[in-house]
């Protein structure tokens, strides 16, 4: 593993050609939101600089973020970027195993101290004193610990590893929390996604690598340039929806003819990420395009956010769920009604005691015989 | 009934000053067509047929709803300057008399009053005690909860660096995330909504019934009572 070793290098031992490595940078360039003139520059950092070892663990996880990246839609990536990952340590598709893929961990911590990444896909739980997802004979907590004790920064790939996903879900039994919560002295880039859309993956990486730091990141901790806007502000649906023109049950004719899904529980104008303008497959399709409404997967805990078929969703409160609309409507009609009788009660009352309110015949009220009409208004 | 002279001395004091009454209005139509139309943001109307160019009813309803919401928003900033200048009845709506004992025991005894257990509700110059605490509780704890988590909403279409992302941005993942948000925002819109049908029909039974006048003190600014008793 010699250390000067460029991408670029390593690239054309692949087989890559210099056009199909240029024609990478420009759409990687692309994806950034760079412009044309960075395609040259992320070509010269890829020739120049030496790549950075990147040490990939698995937590708590379904490798769905692995097998997101593996189908990037371009073939560099899966057979450079990739490689040159497993070069390192990725215990799902990497050659070696066992002893000899952890004595890697230990080597590149040593060789590179606080030089290299670490992207975790996955994370750990804490029950039982973390000793729980237990990876050759060791808990995982134990491990993220050290891995991330000597890195430069760490990429959270996923939801998993982001927010907590499925297995940090209501009640989370495992009590699985995302890696902010247990590594707080370095740089976390969050990617989060269930998986996140492949291209973004390398597009972090690459990223990283051309420009020596971590991209710009928003209030959560997430690249600005993939999760700065909602799935909803680039739907190409979106017209539907300022039209107000929804599908209001799946097979009808709105749906037939592609209208907003928003009434079908979408959560595209609640979801950061860049679904709606990268897609998946190659840039096939998206959910959305597929006739289905986002689910808001790369969003904090949107397993407990109630249906993914509702637009109004239940609000958890103490152990409660409770969807606004139900009762939001009974508490407008209690209340409505309680109007109602209270008013002809008060009605009653009024007719059966008129002397005990306002108007008074003349001596009944004592001062009453006074005429003026006083003012005694104070302006202050 | 006597018919030769006024019987009913009735005394007045200039309660709410014109600036305050200006602001309860454009507030009640404000809040209304916040509510309508936040409404209809959650559950939006039945879908309209042709192409997506020939409407945009959405786009009209969202407009209105930010339009309204600015009006809602800058009126509430004026109306706490104006606790500053105003009189001291203006500052009521800030400012609750938690630690009075008094204000407890006349707000039981406004309860009763409502429960038909008193036969004759106490004078107040300004708010009684009960309608005291929803306005201080729906109006500004309420208002300033819809002003952040609002333009927390808004800042989301406004974009990242925007001006409601600048200030109000930070609210989203405090709360948690966008849909949460969502929520909070869509059951503020049913406890005001639900808070002005009480308010319309409270201010006209106690109009009606209680010892002081109150929608025209809304209109003139002139508290009048209707007796002399304490």
């Amino acid at each position: 593993m010699p250390t000067t070793e460029t991408f670029y290098e390593v690239m054309r031992r692949q087989g890559i050609t210099r056009r199909s490595f240029l024609k990478f940078c420009s759409l990687t360039a692309t994806a950034l939101g760079l412009g044309p003139a960075y395609s040259a520059q992320l070509a010269a950092a890829m020739e120049t600089k030496p790549r950075i070892p990147v040490l990939w663990l698995h937590g708590l996880e379904c490798t769905c973020c692995s097998e997101s990246f593996i189908r990037s839609a371009h073939p560099l990536v899966k057979d450079v970027v990739l490689s040159m990952i497993s070069l390192d340590y990725d215990d799902t598709i990497m050659a070696a195993s066992g002893h000899q893929a952890e004595a890697i961990v230990a080597e590149i911590r040593k060789k590179y101290k606080g030089n290299y990444i670490l992207a975790v896909e996955g994370n750990a739980p804490l029950n039982q004193d973390g000793m729980s997802c237990f990876i050759a004979g060791r808990p995982f907590l134990e491990q993220l610990k050290e891995a991330a004790a000597d890195c430069k920064a760490i990429i959270s790939w996923g939801s998993c590893a982001s927010w907590g996903c499925v297995q940090a879900a209501h009640p989370n039994p495992t009590q699985a929390v995302p890696i902010h919560k247990v590594i707080h002295d370095k740089p976390i880039i969050k990617v989060p996604g269930c998986p996140p859309i492949a291209e973004v993956m390398t597009a972090v990486v690459t990223y990283m690598l051309t420009f020596e730091r971590i991209p710009e990141l928003d209030r959560q901790g997430r690249p600005k340039m993939f999760y700065g806007q909602r799935i909803h502000d680039k739907c190409y649906r979106r017209p539907h929806f300022d039209a107000g023109q929804f599908v209001e049950s799946w097979d009808d004719e709105g749906a037939r003819r592609g209208y907003c899904l928003y009434k079908m529980g979408c959560k595209g104008p609640t979801t950061y990420n860049a679904c709606s303008t990268v897609r998946w497959n190659s840039g096939v399709s998206f959910p959305i395009q597929s006739g289905h409404g986002c689910i808001g997967c790369s969003e904090d805990g949107f397993w407990d956010k109630g249906s993914f078929y509702d637009h109004v969703t239940d609000t958890r409160v103490f152990g409660v769920e409770l969807n606004a609309d139900r009762v939001g409507l009974a508490a407008a009609g209690t209340v409505g009604a309680a109007v109602a009788v209270h008013a002809v009660a008060s009605t009653i009352q009024r007719v059966r005691q008129p002397g005990d309110f306002g108007d008074r015949t003349p001596g009944g009220n004592p001062g009453a015989d006074d005429p003026a009409k006083q003012q005694t208004g104070e302006r202050s | 009934m006597s018919t030769a002279v006024p019987t009913v001395k009735r005394t007045a004091v200039y309660v709410y000053q014109a600036p305050l009454r200006a602001w309860h209005w454009i507030n009640a139509l404000s809040l209304t067509l916040l509510v309508i139309t936040g409404y209809l943001i959650g559950s939006p109307l039945p879908t309209l047929s042709g192409e997506a160019s020939d409407h945009f009813l959405m786009g009209y309803i969202r407009f209105a709803h930010f339009a309204a919401a600015y009006v809602f928003a800058i009126g509430f900033v004026f109306r706490l300057y104006w606790a500053l200048v105003g009189n001291r009845w203006s500052r009521q709506l800030f400012a609750l008399p938690f630690w009075r004992r008094r204000f407890w025991s006349e707000l039981w005894h406004e309860l009763r009053w409502y429960a038909f257990l008193e036969k004759e509700p106490r004078k107040y110059i300004g708010h009684n005690p009960l309608a005291h605490l929803f306005m201080v509780v729906i109006i500004t704890v309420g208002g300033i909860v819809m002003i952040f988590t609002g333009f927390a909403l808004y800042s989301e279409g406004a974009g990242l660096g925007s001006l409601s992302d600048r200030w109000f941005g930070w609210v989203i993942p405090w709360v948690g995330q966008s849909q949460d948000v969502r929520m909070w925002h869509h059951w503020g819109m049913w406890i005001i909504g639900i808070f002005v049908m009480l308010h319309v029909y409270t201010a006209i039974r106690e109009d009606i019934l209680s010892r002081q006048s109150l929608i025209s003190t809304m209109v003139s600014g002139w508290r009048m009572f209707k007796d002399d008793r304490p």
